[in-house]
């Protein structure tokens, strides 16, 4: 490092000395992370807190478009490894990991008690007994829906418990009279169809079942898969009809509408539910109702994460910028801006959104576990196939058969 | 031909002639090629052979490629989703056809001199000059379910409005009709320059004979258009095989995968999210490679021999 400095000061004139010396004692932290602009504005926030606390540490952020991402990482992560990157939890980092691209950073969970405040997501961040990464948001999803659509169909509205899945039936029933959809979802890009599927999963058979499923342990053609799909199939003449043609903005613009009544939804969809005219008068939340009783309640809250790659130049600040963002002071921070819910069980949530305060209470009394997203939960492969699946089920729920075997078919082939 | 009795002559008269000198001639065209042909090299032959080199291979783009000889193209055949592609494929070339007769139609529509007939030449034309993708977001919107045009008519009419992007019965065909809108207009600006070209004489000569209509346009007219008619069939072909754009915008390949065609089912696995199985990926290019060599050496044989009789 010296070394270096001293060249770079005989290389450049005099009157760059100043300059060069000042940047030279600072270590640079490069990060490469796909935010949209609110998250991104947040994340700048907390990395001038960062380095107001640590002045010899220069954060240098590359933005990426959100999709562009997924496909970026692939590539600077063998050719020009950054210090650090976001991705995501669950089996979504799995190839990264098992390829050695991401940093073991159990030590970094160890000396900061983070097994314990984070404890939450410990388990999606786990590979082989070792920790990869930092979890610092996720959101819940749920039950979103609309009290005027029930208004309208003349349906008595949900307590505060929601309701037992014969009455949501029931009522779907009274919906479809008043020429409503009970249900809304837009399947074009798949993966709303895939949040019905897991809160149907789930319910019916229990997140230990759940995750040997995605985890490619149990048959698709077992009977409690058909179970699964016997108990879905009560509610597919309620889904609105065209679902596979619309987008989830769409969809949401139905239940904005009144033209629909629920969407089984991730929370980041409040914003425009908002958006659309909607307001906490309206708009309500309630956890997905239990179906076979007894099973510890389950949840579904997809963690967003950041880890080291492999070929990191500057480990050690990378591991100091870790701990920092597990804090509960910077997770409290960057999730008031975004509106999402911090890992950390120490932070606090913004008391004025109802949708944040029953998230986080709905989320922090989930015996059961915690699921991260059929398309993390399962390898990608067999999530885009699965993911077709059920959406052919929503359209032609007759075909279940021969879903059900693609789906073994794709099982067998992927989990080697 | 007489190029090489001049070449011949300095070596006689010169014995001690350059090697340039000697062979100028022969090496000058291979020498003008040699841009040309180097890029060819680079960018299209070492990757075909690349990709078909890959295709044997389980390789998810990151970690160790593994040896899978022809298991890749074994799984293929017993992949009911390549079937779907392939299927559909064949209806967008069968039904893409229609561009050319529909083309030829407009052509002789709009070749009459009508005060103000370059303006509506220019309005056929239009599809063609914008983008693959806006004529898919167009036509999505167009059969949106709940606020398109078409669903809103269809409503109208029978009560119940068709969301063809969401019925996998219809999708493709929905898909087609997007395509065909610019690919007509394509085929048509081909035979209007074709009918420029058409001799009145002939054109007198038959009238002299009688003919007219159908029996003019029949063995006077479409013979003319010969050349006019082989483009068209050429990048209509080649429009229909390579539908990527339209498929990808419109519906992404569903409702649950049914509107795919090969090159999107080859992008999907190889390069989409959910995807990176090159080798597989590589191996449905490879068959949609055959498939286009195909029609690209039934062409070319084509060319070759009509250039040969002709000159």
């Amino acid at each position: 490092m010296k070394l270096k400095t001293k060249s770079v000061i005989l290389g450049f004139a005099a009157a760059s000395l100043l300059a060069t010396a000042a940047t030279a004692q600072q270590r640079v932290l490069k990060y490469n992370a796909d935010y949209d602009p609110i998250p991104l504005k947040a994340m700048e926030e907390l990395i001038a807190d960062f380095e107001a606390a640590n002045p010899d540490i220069d954060v240098q952020l590359t933005n990426f478009d959100h999709e562009g991402y997924k496909t970026a990482i692939r590539n600077f992560l063998t050719a020009d490894a950054p210090d650090l990157a976001n991705w995501y939890a669950g089996n979504r980092m799995a190839p990264f990991v098992n390829a050695g691209q991401f940093m073991d950073v159990s030590d970094v969970w160890e000396d900061n008690g983070l097994k314990d405040s984070l404890g939450s997501a410990l388990a999606s961040m786990t590979i082989d007994g070792k920790q990869w990464g930092i979890p610092y948001t996720y959101y819940q999803w749920g039950i979103y829906y609309n009290r005027d659509a029930y208004e309208a169909a003349g349906v008595e509205l949900p307590g505060d418990d929601g309701v037992s899945w014969d009455q949501f039936v029931e009522n779907c029933e009274k919906f479809k009279a008043a020429g409503i959809d009970c249900l809304t979802t837009g399947t074009k890009a798949l993966w709303p169809g895939a949040g019905i599927f897991d809160y149907m999963n789930l319910r019916t058979n229990g997140y230990e079942f759940h995750m040997d499923l995605t985890a490619g342990k149990v048959e698709w053609t077992d009977d409690r898969v058909k179970a699964t799909f016997a108990e879905w199939a009560k509610i597919q003449p309620y889904i609105t009809a065209n679902h596979a043609a619309i987008d989830w903005q769409d969809a949401a613009a139905l239940l904005v509408q009144g033209k629909a009544a629920h969407y089984v939804m991730g929370n980041f969809a409040v914003g425009v539910f908002k958006q659309g005219g909607m307001t906490d008068e309206n708009l309500g939340f309630m956890v997905f109702p239990e179906i076979t009783a007894g099973i510890p309640r389950a949840e579904e809250a997809p963690t967003d994460t950041i880890h080291i790659p492999a070929g990191a130049s500057n480990v050690d600040d990378a591991k100091k910028f870790l701990a920092f963002l597990a804090s509960a002071e910077a997770q409290t921070k960057w999730n008031a801006a975004q509106g999402q819910l911090p890992i950390n069980k120490n932070a606090n949530v913004n008391e004025d959104d109802p949708f944040l305060v029953a998230g986080f209470e709905m989320l922090s009394t989930a015996e059961g576990g915690i699921a991260q997203f059929f398309d993390r939960d399962a390898p990608a492969e067999m999530a885009k196939v699965g993911m077709e699946g059920f959406q052919q089920f929503m359209v032609q729920p007759d075909q279940l058969d021969n879903i059900l075997e693609r789906l073994e078919k794709a099982r067998q082939r992927i989990y080697k | 031909m007489s190029g090489s009795a001049t070449a011949v002559m300095p070596v006689v008269s010169a014995p001690r002639t350059s090697y340039w000198k000697r062979n100028q001639r022969k090496l000058a065209p291979w020498l003008f090629l040699a841009p040309g042909l180097l890029m060819f090299l680079i960018y299209v032959i070492w990757p075909i052979g690349n990709s078909i080199w890959l295709s044997f291979f389980d390789w998810d783009g990151l970690g160790e490629k593994t040896w899978l000889g022809l298991d890749n193209y074994a799984e293929l055949m017993d992949d009911e989703n390549f079937y779907i592609s392939l299927k559909n494929n064949v209806i967008w070339l069968v039904l893409f056809m229609l561009a050319v007769p529909a083309g030829l139609f407009i052509a002789i529509f709009l070749n009459q001199t009508v005060t103000g007939i370059r303006i509506y030449k220019s309005l056929f034309f239009f599809p063609f000059v914008i983008s693959q993708v806006v004529v898919g977001l167009i036509f999505s919107w167009f059969y949106a379910p709940n606020f398109g045009l078409l669903f809103k008519l269809i409503e109208w009419v029978t009560g119940t409005g068709i969301a063809f992007l969401a019925d996998p019965d219809y999708v493709t065909y929905a898909l087609v009709a997007a395509g065909l809108w610019p690919q007509i207009a394509y085929c048509m600006i081909l035979y209007l320059t074709g009918l420029n070209n058409i001799s009145p004489d002939q054109i007198e000569a038959a009238r002299l004979d009688n003919a007219s209509g159908w029996r003019m346009l029949w063995y006077v007219i479409i013979p003319q258009l010969r050349p006019a008619t082989f483009i068209a069939i050429v990048v209509t072909v080649i429009g229909a095989l390579r539908s990527f754009d339209i498929v990808s915008i419109m519906t992404d390949g569903g409702p649950f995968g049914s509107s795919r065609v090969l090159s999107f089912y080859m992008y999907e696995q190889a390069l989409s999210e959910y995807g990176y199985r090159m080798g597989y990926g590589a191996a449905i290019a490879v068959v949609l490679f055959l498939i286009m060599m195909i029609f690209i050496t039934g062409f070319i044989w084509k060319m070759v021999n009509d250039e040969r009789s002709g000159g």
